[in-house]
Order: structure tokens, then sequence, then C-alpha cells
């Protein structure tokens, strides 16, 4: 599975080269032309099959993941690290690491809980007091094993669950190495449209990826492809879960980021009504995507995301299901068939 | 002049949801403009003809509002929301909101005596007067306005989205009454400003401006316990010298200096320590634009009950008057 490969690769926010790697081969027989950019983004670009002037689609799926990376190595061994895009500092300590570029295996670690005040147990421990350890004793053996500056990404492996029927999987980097998977699927396949499929770099540290390659492709309109938050735990209170996994494919309206064209949020939701899928909106006000920088470049890019709910974004392992996962590979595949006479007629 | 705030004010026109207000602006500005047209993000640009000689001239003034969007239906029917823009929650509770269709909606607090210091959003929610999820589901993803008459107080009046109509309003007359500019002029009724500035960015990019002018309301700063800045109602209009997103350009800020000592204007000067305009965003448009701003003083900004000065009003259309007239040189 693609999917597999992708949540297993390393590639923490200007790191992407891995991920990239997996991407290539994977897409060379479905698309046109492939280039990397000065930032790593990975451009595809498939021709569409109407004559000229044909429109111009872009598809987003951002290819870096949150991470860490070291900052000091300390006398006793230990490494001081800070984070690469934004991590829950709650879910960090006891936390299996692959660092650098021999995947040297470590743990977070920071001051052991049996040593703690019942006080100090309560608060959330900040970053810098915790350490990664790679089973150095002191700075030279460290110094012979990782540098300041190197990487660090979680050690989780790709595992399929079962639920009920639900297809579902978990693994690390979900965000958005799910929307890379749903780009490359939809790059099989016939359009009308010329599509430009951006595996962007760096989003998690400010959209800057996207915001060069939308500079560079010029679309007439865009999709942001996404892994995003899903908070359908039971709750006390009646309020949004955010998404809510095997719901469908999440339709953003508004982020922080951007507000999604109403054209083209009318499209997803005719397409999935046409095709039977079930889609959601997700909550309107949280979060960002690539659709935050592309929707500003230069005169203006008419713009939407569209995300595969994922449990747990932006830690050490996210849950998701395939359900989602190919709905939302349908209703853009659909979505993208139907665009460019929707697109005339809006 | 107050017909046209009235109307302007009280239309609806949360930032992404800008259809109604650009169509009532539409209808004033096209017998008047040489072009008009809307721009791939919304904003409606309409362009007057200079006699020759002159710079291209943007002028921007947004026509988005502050609102909320409605982000959860719950199973009576309530809604919940998250904020568009700087919402002021002070002000919420007891108010009203509108949809784009007109449907009505008040605000209502959970328990209102939680709310010693500031409300939470989160315990707030809209009633639309609908009793089951079914009822309500549809608004999910609609924007609300809020809702608030116009009222005229003499020489003041209060209303809601004054931030930015009445910018709205001094770009309208300005072009209403413009005679002999030798600069092209591009009226920009701006989309998404509330939300970071958005719109000016695309169509600074697009129009590419030798030169950039936002006109804004400010906040003033002479009503009790109000932080020490220089800004009163009825004192002129502000000439803007930096805000916490921009510098003016030297030569756009003495032009403006210039033409109201020329014409007897009345101005002051605006050093504003929280908040920016259009202007920070066009300044930055391609390889850099002269940008400078008209500030309109205005109280209580971001609540439904803002307040400006009708003087200030006037004498911002009579200063971007004598200013467009004049050459720039930068």
């Amino acid at each position: 599975m693609l999917l597999e490969e992708l949540s297993n690769a390393f590639g923490p926010s200007g790191c992407e080269s891995e991920v990239r790697k997996v991407l290539i081969p994977v897409l060379r027989d479905r698309v046109d032309d492939l280039m990397i950019d000065a930032l790593g983004n990975l451009i595809a670009f498939k021709r569409g099959t109407a004559p000229e002037p044909r429109l111009k689609v872009m598809l987003d799926a951002h290819t870096d993941e949150v991470g860490l990376m070291i900052t000091r190595l300390d006398k006793n061994g230990l490494l001081g690290f800070r984070a690469v895009g934004g991590i829950d500092e709650r879910l960090l300590l006891a936390k299996g690491v692959l660092l650098g570029e021999k995947r040297l295996p470590g743990v977070i670690i920071a001051p052991p809980v049996h040593l703690s005040k019942p006080e100090e147990r309560k608060k959330v421990i900040p970053i810098e007091q915790m350490a990664i350890d790679v089973g150095a004793s002191s700075r030279d053996e460290a110094q012979g094993l990782v540098q300041v500056g190197d990487y660090a990404t979680f050690d989780t492996r790709f595992e399929v669950l079962t639920r009920d029927g639900l297809r579902t999987v978990k693994g690390k980097a979900f965000d958005d190495r799910i929307g890379c998977a749903v780009a490359a699927a939809v790059a099989e396949g016939e359009y009308e449209a010329d599509l430009y499929l951006s595996f962007s770099a760096q989003e998690e540290v400010g959209l800057r990826g996207a915001r060069v390659a939308a500079f560079r492709i010029q679309p007439d309109l865009a999709f942001a492809l996404e892994g995003t938050i899903c908070d359908d735990m039971p709750k006390d209170k009646d309020v949004s879960p955010t998404t809510e996994l095997g719901k469908g494919p999440a339709i953003t309206v508004m982020d922080r980021s951007f507000i999604a064209d109403k054209r083209l949020v009318q499209l997803l939701v005719d397409q999935a009504q046409a095709l039977d899928i079930p889609v959601q909106f997700k909550q309107p006000g949280m979060g960002g995507t690539d659709a935050g920088a592309i929707h500003l470049s230069r005169t203006g890019v008419p713009s939407v995301a569209l995300s595969v709910p994922c449990r747990y974004i932006h830690s050490p392992v996210s849950v998701a299901s395939l359900e989602d996962f190919d709905h939302t590979v349908a209703l853009l595949r659909a979505s993208l068939q139907a665009l460019p006479r929707a697109w005339q007629q809006a | 002049m107050k017909d046209l705030i009235r109307k302007l004010t009280e239309a609806y026109g949360p930032s992404g949801w800008e259809e109604r207000i650009r169509d009532l602006i539409r209808t004033e500005v096209e017998p008047l403009a040489d072009e008009v047209r809307v721009d791939t993000l919304g904003n409606l640009i309409a362009m007057k003809r200079g006699s020759g000689g002159g710079k291209k001239v943007m002028l921007a003034a947004h026509m988005d509002e502050i609102g909320l969007i409605i982000s959860y239906v719950d199973e009576q029917g309530f809604l919940r929301t998250q904020p568009i823009g700087g919402v002021d929650l002070m002000t919420l509770v007891g108010g009203r909101v509108q949809f784009a269709d007109g449907t009505l909606g008040v605000l209502a607090p959970e328990k209102r005596a939680e709310f010693k210091k500031s409300p939470e959003l989160a315990k707030i929610y809209v009633d639309i007067g609908a009793t089951t999820r079914e009822e309500a589901q549809e608004r999910l993803g609609q924007a609300v306005g809020f809702v608030r008459p116009f009222a005229d107080l003499g020489q003041r009046v209060a209303a809601k989205a004054l931030d930015d109509r009445i910018g709205c309003v001094v770009l309208i007359e300005t072009l209403r009454r413009l005679e002999d500019s030798p600069h092209d002029i591009y009226f920009v009724f701006s989309v998404q400003e509330e939300v970071g500035l958005r719109g000016a960015r695309t169509s600074a990019f697009g129009l590419e401006p030798d030169v950039g002018i936002a006109v804004d309301i400010t906040a003033a700063a002479d009503t009790p316990e109000a932080p020490k800045m220089a800004m009163k109602l009825g004192h002129g209009p502000c000439i803007k010298v930096m805000d916490s997103g921009m510098l003016s350009h030297p030569a756009v800020k003495e032009l403006l200096i210039q033409a109201a000592e020329a014409e007897s204007i009345p101005y002051q000067l605006e050093v504003l320590d929280a908040g920016t305009t259009d202007a920070a965003a066009i300044q930055l448009a391609q390889g850099g634009v002269a940008a400078g701003c008209v500030s309109i003083a205005c109280r209580y900004y971001h609540t439904p009950s803002e307040m400006v000065d009708m003087a200030d009003v006037e004498n911002a259309v009579q200063l971007l008057l004598a200013a467009l007239k004049r050459p720039i040189e930068l």
C-alpha cells in the first residue's frame, strides 16, 4: 500500500527527499512531467484531454511531517531538541524516535515520574527540559553518532487495524501523507483539465512550499488535500467533533488560513450526492492548510480543501479509515471530471 | 451622505460573504467610473481614468465586516460559532445576527454568571428558533453578520460595520466628486480584510499601482480611560504615520499633509499601537508600493455600535480630492 510506504518515510519539514523518493516511481507512469523546485516541492504535470485552452488545476498535498531537531549535545551524552512544526508536548515523553541520516534509534526522556512532586505531575513538562537518549554516555560518544541540526521523527510503523468492518489503519504522518496518497491515486485516470500535482514541502512550518509552487504553477483553481483533525471521542457536551472518522471526506468552508471558494464547495457537495458518498463539513474556523498560501498567490486562486479525517494528528501516531480514504479519492476524481463544465457554468 | 451610510452599514457582508454589499456598492459606482470589474477573490474595482501624465493610484476600502461562522448544530437546533475576524466578545450576548438569506437569530449565553471578565465564544450560542438539529442543519458553514440599525446622532452617527463601510462611503463620494486628476485611479472595494488583508493583497498584485492609499477607520482615543493616543472624533481625518503593520511612505504622507495644509482641511497625524489596514498588504505587493492611509477616527470599533463624526467623513473626501488633483513625486 502506497500509504504505508509514505507513512513510514522519514520527512520532517525541510527534509522531504525520502517522501519524494517514494512518490516519484509511482507518479512516473501516471503523469507527463515531473520536476523538483528550489524548495523541494515535487511538481507533477498531467496534460488534460480537452483542446486548448485548458483549465489549469492545482492539487496540493504536503510531503513534510512535524518532527524534531537536535539543538545541543550535552556532556552526559543526552541530546537537547526543539520541535519542527506544531507538536503537542504532552505526547512526547517516552516515545521512540529515529535520528538523522542513519535513522539512529533514540528515546525521549525527562526526569522520572517517581522523583517528581505531586503538583509537578499535573504540569506539562516543557520541551526544553526533555532530552533524547541515544545510549551515548558522553558528548564525545554522542558526537560520533549525531550532530546539531539533525532531524528526528517518531519511530512508528504503519499497521492495519480493523474495527467493525471499517478498515482502519494507524501510522505516523498521516498529516499529510494521506493527502499525498490521495493525489497519487487521482493521478491515475484521464481528465479534461491540466493537472499540476504539487507535493509541497514545509507546510508545517508556515505553508512555505505551497506558496512558491502556486506562484510557479499559476493555477486557475486549487484543491488542498489533507489529513485533518478528528475529535470524535465521546464528549460530555453536544459540541463539534471537528470531523468524525468513517463519516466521509471533510470539506473545509473556512479555517484560520482561508475562506473556501463557494463554487468549489458546491461542486464537491454535488458530486458527493451524485456518487452517494458521505461527506462532512470540517468544523469551520479550525486549523489551516496550504490553501491559505495558494489562494493568495498572485491575483488570487479560488481554492478549497478536501481532507481525510485522522485521529491524533501532530502526534507520534494517527488513525484513519481507508473507507474515508477511498471515498476521498472517488469524490476528487469525479469532481475533477465534472470540473471544466461545472466551472464554466459557475 | 447619511442615507448611503445607513444603506451600506445595515447591509450583510462578513468576510468571504461579500456578495450583497458588493452589489450595493457596484450600483453606486457603475455610473461614475470608466470601468468596473470584480476580480478572482471578489474585490470590486472601479477605475477612473486621469487626464494624463499622472501615476497609477490604488485607493482601498474594505467591504467586509466581522461576523461569526456556524461551526456546529446541536441536537436541539442551537448553533455554535467561530469568529470571522476580531469579534469583541463583550458585545455579543443579547445581540442579534442575520444570515445571508435574512434569517435572524439571537446570541445567548449558557451561564451568564460565568462571564466575570470576558465571555468565551464556546459558551455562547445562536438561537434561530429551531427546535431540532434537522431544522437547523443547513446553517452549518454559513456566516452571520450582526444586526443593529443605523443611528443618526446628528453630528455623529453610530452603526455596525462603520469599519469599513465608512471607508467605502468616502471612496464612493470621492469618485462622485472627482473632476480634475492627472492620475488613473483604481477604487478598490476589497474583500476579506478582517481575516488578514487578503483581498488587498491579491488586488494590489494585479493592479501594480505606483501609489496605494487605504481608507479605513482607526481607534479614537477620546473616551473615558482610553489608551493614550492622539486620535479624536471631529478633529479631521487621520493621516497615518505608522501602525503595527506599516510605516507610511514619506512621499505619500507628505502628499496628504501638503494637500490638507494647502486647502485648509483639518487633519490629525496617526500613530496606532495595535492594528493595521489594507495598506500593509498593498505596500508589499509585487516589488513594493508607496503606501499610506487616511483613517477616520472611530469609537467602539469591532462592536455593533461604532461611532464616527460626519465632519471627519466629509473632510476625508475633501482631503482625498485635494491630494488626487496634485502631482505625485515619489
